[in-house]
């Protein structure tokens, strides 16, 4: 049981959580994760980490609720608990000198971005950030990166905040203007996709962070099975991050549909909101074409 | 006490047959298939045992089970008293009693089955183990007064599990370590409820912490812990590895990322520790088999565990897919006995070359190709050879690939110093389970690969010995 020391939300979806764990807080590295089980009876869920205060022993975590997990993840309130927490799992992220290094981040994807990001800017690179959304509501940490980064640019989709167009359109703008040496992209695969599409051609160094469903987190179970450079990876140990240019995203994007309909029948016992809603946000959240 | 039997009248007594659950009735729950002996049938069948001099039957137990001593104690109806005599050499009879390949151990060198059935070695084991649990409660042992070293185990499976047992009642501090939010290793995530119900491991290892075994679950060392932490910051004086053989082999044949194809691990864990058969009483999912048809590949415990598992979720056609014969076949005969009852279908001499399927990437068939038996090959087994132009489709809508586990990588990588073989399996002193590192031993399937969990307890004892003498020489 790791308890709530604080919850709060950063958008309509998103939630913020920094909760007790001083093993993990001392030990996790950018770009590693957790699993956490909500319930006695709840799935086991990944979760970036996205900062740490080791001397507080707590870890941060930011959930977007998309369906039955996350959504009883962004109930809880300070001083709720989670059942279980696991970590840190997974690879560091790879944190060199670079040069000028831009992260992305598309809707919660910020979050998994912003550790890396921070940890970039600490190694002395020029720092970018790009954060996109839907819409102005769902962009996330826009000012904690502005501390952090030499450069923030925010997109929305509809134009109602920031450059009006997608993140690739952004990054094939600063492409135009300058050297960059390194991209980090997380965000839904068709985001992570279109990135690759856009560096693949200049040959830049692009790094994507792969969410596809797990069990165990510790390579026992294999269901986190994807391709990359024609060979199979087991994402949570191997990764979670890996180059951008040889992920074979459609075969992700087709393993993550695999429970689709359990989701929506978790999603309609849980009856916290308008089920065909959420569950439009689940789906979009995976699918919706960025590019 | 019962009457002496003359050695003749107790040859004419027939083994005595284990109840269990309808065929019919039973592939459509998870509920235990074997029901247990009565007192009756019990005493009946302890009755059986000549009670030899040289007891060939121990010698195939690899713990060195007091076979005869126990049998002796069920038969005068002294259950509680046979219960603390299988403890001596065996912690956990009420799960070997289950899941032991008797067949192959102790009851292969029963002398009654020369000319009868063997004695039920496996069944009373079960009995007196669950007379006990049951009845009167586990009886926990004596333990020695503290010495102050503490030892890490680090993996919760029969290995790590006995060893804590040991090291506890020899008076040292015991943390045992595990990955999971559950503990018992394969005897949780991968054995079914329906051969092994969790009742009873949740009952050994409240056992154990009643005893003072410390469980600290999630907690994935080389992650959250590295074994060199645990033995400088943390104050272990030394570590046993028993993280067991937990990384799943695939067939590496194409098609094989599409939806619907798992490995054991996953489909079992999903099923059994995540509990998706309840779903969505529980929040997991796992592949809806309803109606539909199911192919496992391999021919161990394994496969059959997750071959009846489809058809209690509803299979209508559960296939087991097998390169060589049914004799080759690993697994224990009761299960491959109980699959048959249950309606699975066996496909021997069978072998996959490609998975096939839909645009969106669903699983729809298999293609499957016929073999035919050649010369022995190093294991002993006839090779399998194809058949050229057998190559035939199998409509099937999900498929577990079930053909064994190598080890996982998370110790190898996060612990300087230990060697291994080229499997990946750690070395170690077949004696002491020491490992190439002083204070650090080893032992159940991330050495041997994987083996049988009386074989892995078997491993945790000795190193309970090795370690006690370590800790006490040092
Ligand atoms: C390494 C990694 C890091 C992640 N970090 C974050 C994070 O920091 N913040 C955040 O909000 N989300 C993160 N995710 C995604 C998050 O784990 C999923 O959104 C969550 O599991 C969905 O569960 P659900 O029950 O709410 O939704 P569901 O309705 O069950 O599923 C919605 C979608 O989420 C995915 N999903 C479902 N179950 C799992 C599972 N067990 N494991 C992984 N994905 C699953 C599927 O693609 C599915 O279509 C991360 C994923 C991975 C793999
Ligand atoms: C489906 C199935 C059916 C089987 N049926 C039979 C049978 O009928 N009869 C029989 O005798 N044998 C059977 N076996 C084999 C038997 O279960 C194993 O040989 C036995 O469990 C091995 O015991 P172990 O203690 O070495 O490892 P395991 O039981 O595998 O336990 C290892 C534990 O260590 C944990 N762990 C791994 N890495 C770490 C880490 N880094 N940090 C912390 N914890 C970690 C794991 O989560 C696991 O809980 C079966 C196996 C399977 C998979
Ligand atoms: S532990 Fe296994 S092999 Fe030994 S006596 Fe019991 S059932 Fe037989
Ligand atoms: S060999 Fe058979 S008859 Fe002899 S002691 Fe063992 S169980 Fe009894
Ligand atoms: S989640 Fe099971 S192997 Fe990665």
């Amino acid at each position: 049981m790791n308890k709530i020391v604080k919850a709060e939300f950063l958008s309509a979806d998103i939630k913020r959580f920094i909760i007790s764990a001083p093993k993990i807080a001392v030990k996790r590295k950018a770009g590693q994760f957790v699993i956490v089980r909500s319930n006695s009876h709840g799935e086991r869920i990944p979760l970036t980490i996205a900062d740490s205060d080791p001397s507080e022993g707590t870890i941060t975590l930011i959930v977007q609720g998309i369906g039955k997990s996350t959504k009883e993840i962004n109930s809880f309130e300070t001083n709720d608990y989670f059942h279980d927490v696991v970590g840190p799992l997974g690879q560091a992220s790879e944190i060199e000198y670079f040069g000028t290094a831009v992260s992305i981040g598309g809707g919660v994807g910020a979050a998994i971005a912003y550790p890396t990001a921070v940890a970039l800017k600490e190694k002395g690179n020029h720092t970018i950030s790009i954060i996109g959304a839907r819409t102005k509501e769902l962009i996330i940490l826009e000012k904690e990166m502005r501390a952090k980064v030499d450069e923030v640019y925010v997109t929305t989709d509809d134009g109602s905040y920031g450059f009006h167009g997608f993140v690739t359109q952004q990054l094939a703008k600063l492409i135009s203007e300058q050297k960059i040496d390194y991209v980090l992209a997380i965000g839904p695969i068709p985001m992570m996709k279109a990135v690759a599409a856009t560096t693949r051609p200049r040959n830049i160094k692009t790094i994507v962070s792969l969410n596809p469903v797990m069990v165990d987190g510790t390579g026992m179970c294999g269901g986190c099975r994807a391709t990359v450079d024609n060979k199979t990876v087991f994402v949570c140990v191997d990764g979670p991050e890996f180059d951008a240019h040889k992920v074979d995203f459609d075969l992700l994007m087709k393993r993550n549909r695999t429970y689709l309909t359990f989701e929506k029948q978790s999603l309609e016992k849980q009856h916290i909101c308008n089920n065909d809603k959420a569950f439009e946000l689940a789906l979009q959240a995976e699918s919706v074409t960025k590019n | 006490m019962a009457a002496r039997l003359s050695n003749k009248d107790r040859m004419k007594i027939p083994r005595q047959p284990m109840p269990e659950q309808d065929a019919l009735e039973r592939s459509g729950n998870f509920k235990e298939v074997n029901l247990g002996l009565t007192e009756e049938l019990a005493i009946l069948e302890a009755q059986r045992c000549l009670r030899c001099l040289r007891p060939m039957c121990i010698e195939g137990c690899p713990v060195g089970v007091k076979i005869d001593d126990f049998i002796a104690l069920v038969a005068d109806g002294n259950f509680a008293g046979a219960a603390a005599k299988i403890k001596e050499d065996n912690i956990l009879p009420a799960v070997c009693g289950r899941v032991c390949p008797q067949e192959e151990q102790c009851e292969i060198n029963c002398i009654v089955g020369k000319k009868n059935e063997p004695v039920a070695i496996g069944r009373l084991e079960r009995f007196v183990a669950d007379y006990e649990r049951e009845r009167l409660g586990i009886q926990t042992p004596f333990c020695k007064p503290k010495t102050g070293k503490k030892v890490a185990v680090i993996g919760s499976g029969p290995a790590g599990l006995s060893c804590a047992a040991d090291l506890i009642q020899a008076g040292h501090d015991v943390t045992v370590f595990e990955a999971l939010h559950e503990l018992g290793g394969v005897l949780v995530y991968g054995i079914p409820e329906f051969r092994l119900p969790k009742e009873i491991v949740k009952a050994e290892v409240a056992a154990l912490e009643s005893l003072g075994v410390e469980f600290r679950k999630n907690a994935v060392v080389g992650f959250t812990d590295s074994v060199d932490e645990l033995l400088s910051t943390e104050g272990y004086n030394a570590v046993f590895i028993a993280v067991g053989a937990g990384l799943p082999y695939f067939l590496n044949i194409p098609g094989e990322n599409l939806n619907g194809v798992y490995s054991a691990n996953e489909f079992l864990t999903r099923v059994n520790l995540m509990k998706a058969y309840k779903f969505p009483e529980y929040d997991t999912p796992v592949f809806d088999c309803k109606e539909k048809s199911v192919a496992v590949f391999g021919g161990g415990n394994t496969a059959m565990d997750a071959v009846r598992t489809s058809k209690r979720l509803g299979a209508k056609h559960s296939f087991i897919i097998y390169r060589r014969s049914e004799v080759e076949m690993p697994a224990r005969l009761e299960e491959v006995h109980h699959a048959k009852q249950e309606g699975v279908e066996f496909l021997l001499l069978t072998n996959p070359l490609e998975f096939v399927g839909t645009e969106a990437g669903w699983l729809t068939g298999a293609k499957l190709q016929k073999m035919e038996l050649g010369e022995p090959d190093q294991s002993g087994r006839r090779r399998p050879i194809p058949i050229e132009g057998s190559e035939y489709i199998l409509p099937i809508d999900m498929a577990v690939i079930a053909i064994g586990n190598g080890s996982n990588p998370i110790i190898q990588k996060t612990t300087e110093g230990l060697t291994y073989t080229k499997r990946g399996n750690i070395i170690v002193d077949n004696e002491t389970m020491e490992t190439s590192r002083a204070g650090v031993f080893a032992g159940g399937d991330i050495v041997t690969g994987g083996a049988t969990v009386i074989l892995a307890m078997g491993a945790g004892r000795k190193a309970a010995k090795a370690i006690n003498e370590y800790l006490l020489g040092a």
